[in-house]
């Protein structure tokens, strides 16, 4: 059984030197996608990718070097190191000879070129194999031919093709030879993982060496002929529109200044450096129109959400203890602010920018510019973060419509400002928890989300669109698939019901990482805590009772072990345990925290100190780890992020805008928020399977923190993040809409 | 146009813009210097750390016309020259603790904890939770324990 499984079909191209293809939908995943099955969001994108057709090919260069064009995006969650370790596996290279690049928009690709959901190395763990193991075979029949030996009695080692005979030769030099000038189909077995030398060992970035010497080059380090700086002047609402732009003649006479001109969504300046296009936006005065939320604050957004709730059912009969939770808007923005090159020239448009959904920002952008979509050529650079934003191509849709509108290429970026205030947004939300019991048996949970309406129209969407006649839930709103897919039950907790409800448009929203299980697992796990507490029973002990599998028993046991659950702390000092499954793996969190004055009160200079988390052991369970180094530094940016969404950060809505503008007034995880104790436990695993993990983290740290926090302080936390109601800064003024650069040197104490 | 001189990693420099374009710009549009990144042009993210005369500046936070004939700048780019090698024992100790994930902030990660490192040790001590819970550059990939790794080994060598 298990052999069969490892045979596939893949592919010789016809080309001068070796190239390798496997369908991008080849894998088990094609005999199991029998939709009644499906059990989460990973197996309707799999399953969706299925009837495209475009191939992904592997190059054997003479120099020896193997090449990809990964049809992904590589944001920092490390899968271009990945997918070098998954063809250095299958073809007997090192992973220092695979050149992993990011392929141009592929439109042939359909839904199978978007990053998200944590679904690439799950989507492309077999087909990438499969390519590299048809490499491996042409390359050994070549080198039998060459060798005059039987191609039994020849291996791959080190990029290095062995002879009985003890000759050798580089697999450079068979690139040719193994060339086919006609394509043939040809079946390879995968390497057994029993045999594995590369997958599941530690292996460090493949482009480490680049980023620690400035020689990665980012979007905007990207040099393209007269792509000149451009910067927008941008509404003091969300979403505002251009009326009238009072003094164009005399901005334009400002040094550097090439153009001004007005777009939907701004007035563009173009300029010989960005400080000049700070300067002329600075200068710039616009009558603005009215935004898409005007007037809206936090408390109107509330009642909103208030008026959208979906009842919970009728109260039973038994005990229930319930709680309603508020999440307020957070900001996904990296730090690389939204930016593109664009060079939009009559007939034809050439874009570069770190995009997630490459196609639909293709199809958008030639829709937008009245351009068939084979004239627009979308090239997916290497982003700065992500954390959800780079699904969406704001940027590079603003800077093809500029570079039209004045005919000349430009390097549009926006400022921080811009970023924050007018940037896509997790959206505030509020879950209702009920849980009810009798004795020790727990009868029912019931979770209502509220949110405002996250906009899911980056290509998910269509997918999902598609996948929908086909799904047991029938024909529910997408949001509601994708919240009900991405909601899996991890306790018995008897009959579940889980509902969305989304209200309000107007705002930017997207799928910050993680999308909704941050809020809706951290509202699940501090009602669990009460529940427990009302049993007498220990909160590790009580979720290690309801849990329904051994896997995660496991996982939950190993951070209680290793965080030495229920030791002696000092008032003021407590411990939380939390457990969150998705994207096919499980994970738990332990969580200390430190909420003495002493350490709440310490002073930090344009920052927030708060409560300490002081430790944070967290354990994971993807099954098989591909990189479990790579995964380890996912997990420690998830904690990062939990510890985050739970304390510090959060955007304050005032009249029609938000009043944090960059990051002195957004309070990321900084190093004084660091916890000194900060272990990941990946768990060791037999299943030859991966699960997806950039986001996994986010939810069962930040529901941690929450726990722990309501320990140490003796009273559950109902509002994120617990800082929110305190202004922490003096907001920057609107209009103009960024602030000016200072000039003492920015040096430190 | 008025005319500034100045030095960036070791070679003499001369550039033809107003006195008040900042550093960063002067470095990343007009001399094609990309290590240092932009991630706020206020100083706060210091995405753009590099040193001036050995010391940590926000290049963003630096009119170009501050600069004069015989002051240093060095970039990321110019960092291993400093030490005369490939790589600069900080960077060593990146690639050794795998701390890069996006990677868009690093160069000024690295610039920042080459000064702390040289900081502390001027101060002829070792390096403390207190002094790595005092570096401001923010990573929003949250690779803060890595960081943090990197540095203590590095200072130690």
């Amino acid at each position: 059984m298990t052999a069969s499984r490892r045979r596939f079909l893949g592919y010789v191209l016809a080309a001068p030197v070796l190239v390798a293809a496997a369908d991008l939908v080849s894998g088990e995943s094609a005999a199991a996608a029998d939709l009644t099955e499906l059990l989460d969001l990973n197996d309707i994108m799999t399953a969706a990718a299925l009837p495209t057709s475009g191939l992904i090919s592997i190059e054997v260069n003479p120099d020896g070097t193997v090449s990809f064009a990964l049809p992904r995006a590589e944001v920092g969650q490390g899968i271009t190191t990945s997918t070098a370790m998954l063809i250095a596996e299958e073809l007997g290279v090192p992973v220092r000879r695979v050149r992993v690049t990011l392929a141009d928009a592929r439109p042939e690709l359909l839904f199978n070129q978007l990053t998200g959901a944590s679904n690439t190395t799950i989507s492309t763990f077999t087909p990438i194999r499969v390519a590299a193991a048809v490499a491996r075979r042409r390359l050994l029949d070549a080198a039998a031919t060459e060798f005059r030996a039987p191609v039994g009695k020849l291996r791959i080692s080190d990029g290095v093709v062995l002879g009985p005979a003890g000759q050798t030769l580089d697999i450079g030099k068979l690139a040719e030879a193994a060339a086919s000038p006609r394509t043939l189909s040809v079946p390879v077995e995968l390497a057994a993982r029993e045999n594995f030398t590369v997958i599941g060992k530690p292996q460090n970035r493949i482009d480490a060496l680049d980023a620690v010497t400035g020689r990665k080059k980012f979007a905007m380090d990207l040099a393209v002929p007269d792509a000149k700086p451009t910067m927008l002047c941008r509404p003091p609402t969300i979403n505002g529109k251009v009326g009238l732009v009072d003094n164009l003649a005399d901005v334009l006479a400002m040094p550097g200044v090439t153009d001004v001109v007005a777009i939907s969504t701004g007035v563009a300046v173009r300029a010989g450096t960005f400080g000049q296009c700070i300067d002329a936006i600075r200068a710039l005065r616009v009558t603005w129109r009215a935004g898409t939320v005007e007037g809206k604050s936090d408390a109107t957004v509330l009642k909103e959400l208030a008026a959208a709730e979906i009842p919970l059912g009728p109260r039973p009969l038994t005990p229930v203890v319930e709680g309603k939770f508020t999440f307020h808007f957070r900001s996904n923005s990296a730090v690389e602010t939204n930016c593109a090159i664009a060079d939009v020239r009559p007939g034809r448009a050439e874009i570069w920018s770190a995009l997630k959904s490459p196609i639909v920002a293709k199809q958008t952008i030639a829709a937008k510019l009245g351009l068939p979509v084979s004239a627009v050529t979308v090239h997916v650079t290497e982003g700065g973060g992500s954390f959800g934003r780079k699904l969406f191509f704001d940027a590079a849709l603003e800077a093809a419509e500029v570079s039209q509108r004045i005919g000349k290429p430009v390097k549009l970026m926006w400022h921080r400002a811009d970023d924050s205030r007018q940037g896509r947004t997790h959206p505030m939300a509020t879950s209702r928890v009920r849980i009810a019991y009798a004795g020790n048996t727990v009868l029912g949970f019931e979770q209502r989300h509220t949110s405002i309406t996250t906009d899911l129209g980056h290509g998910l969407g269509e997918l999902f669109t598609a996948m929908a006649a086909k799904l047991p839930i029938g024909d529910a709103a997408f949001a509601q698939t994708f919240f009900q897919f991405s909601h899996t039950s991890p306790y018995r907790f008897g009959v579940h019901t889980r509902l969305l409800a989304e209200t309000g448009k107007g705002f930017n929203t997207g799928s910050m990482r993680n999308v909704y299980s941050p809020d809706t697992t951290c509202a699940r796990e501090l009602i669990v805590d009460q529940v427990a507490a009302r049993m007498g029973k220990d909160p590790y002990r009580f979720r290690r009772d309801f849990l329904r599998d051994e896997r995660a028993r496991a996982v939950l046991d190993r951070v209680a072990q290793e965080g030495g659950w229920g030791r002696t702390l000092p008032s003021g000092v407590a411990q939380g345990i939390t457990f969150h499954s998705e994207y096919k793996a499980v994970s738990a969190c332990l969580v200390e925290i430190d909420c003495r004055p002493a350490t709440v009160n310490r002073p930090i200079r344009d920052g927030v100190g708060g409560p300490r988390v002081t430790r944070v052991v967290f354990g994971v369970d993807v099954g098989l780890a591909v990189n479990p180094r790579g995964l380890e530094a996912q997990m420690m940016g998830c904690v990062m992020d939990g510890i985050a969404l739970a304390l510090t950060s959060s955007l304050h809505l005032r009249d029609g805008h938000f009043l944090e503008a960059s990051w002195d007034n957004y309070f990321y995880t900084r190093q004084w928020n660091v916890p000194t104790d900060l272990r990941i436990i990946v768990m060791p695993s037999d299943s030859d399977q991966p699960g997806g993990a950039g986001e996994l983290g986010v939810a069962a740290s930040m529901a941690a923190v929450a726990c722990a926090y309501g320990r140490a302080t003796g009273a559950m936390p109902t509002s994120f993040p617990i800082n929110h109601g305190t202004l922490s800064f003096t907001p920057k003024p609107t209009v103009p809409p960024i602030p000016a650069s200072p000039t003492d040197g920015g040096t430190v104490a | 146009m008025p005319e500034h001189t100045f030095r960036v990693n070791g070679q003499r420099v001369t550039v033809d813009v107003a006195d008040d374009v900042r550093l960063l710009w002067v470095l990343r549009d007009i001399l094609g210097i990309t290590g240092p990144k932009y991630g706020c042009g206020i100083s706060v993210c210091r995405a753009c750390t590099s040193h001036l005369n050995g010391r940590e500046i926000t290049p963003c936070a630096v009119p170009v016309g501050t600069l004069g004939p015989d002051d240093e700048v060095v970039t990321i780019e110019g960092l291993p020259g400093t030490v005369g090698q490939e790589l600069h024992p900080m960077q060593q100790a990146w690639l050794d603790h795998d701390v890069v994930q996006c990677g868009y902030c690093q160069p000024g990660q690295i610039m920042a904890a080459v000064a702390l490192v040289e900081r502390v040790a001027a101060e002829g001590r070792e390096i403390t939770d207190a002094d790595l819970d005092g570096l401001r550059n923010i990573c929003r990939c949250g690779t803060y324990a890595r960081i943090r790794e990197a540095i203590r080994a590095a200072s130690g060598r």
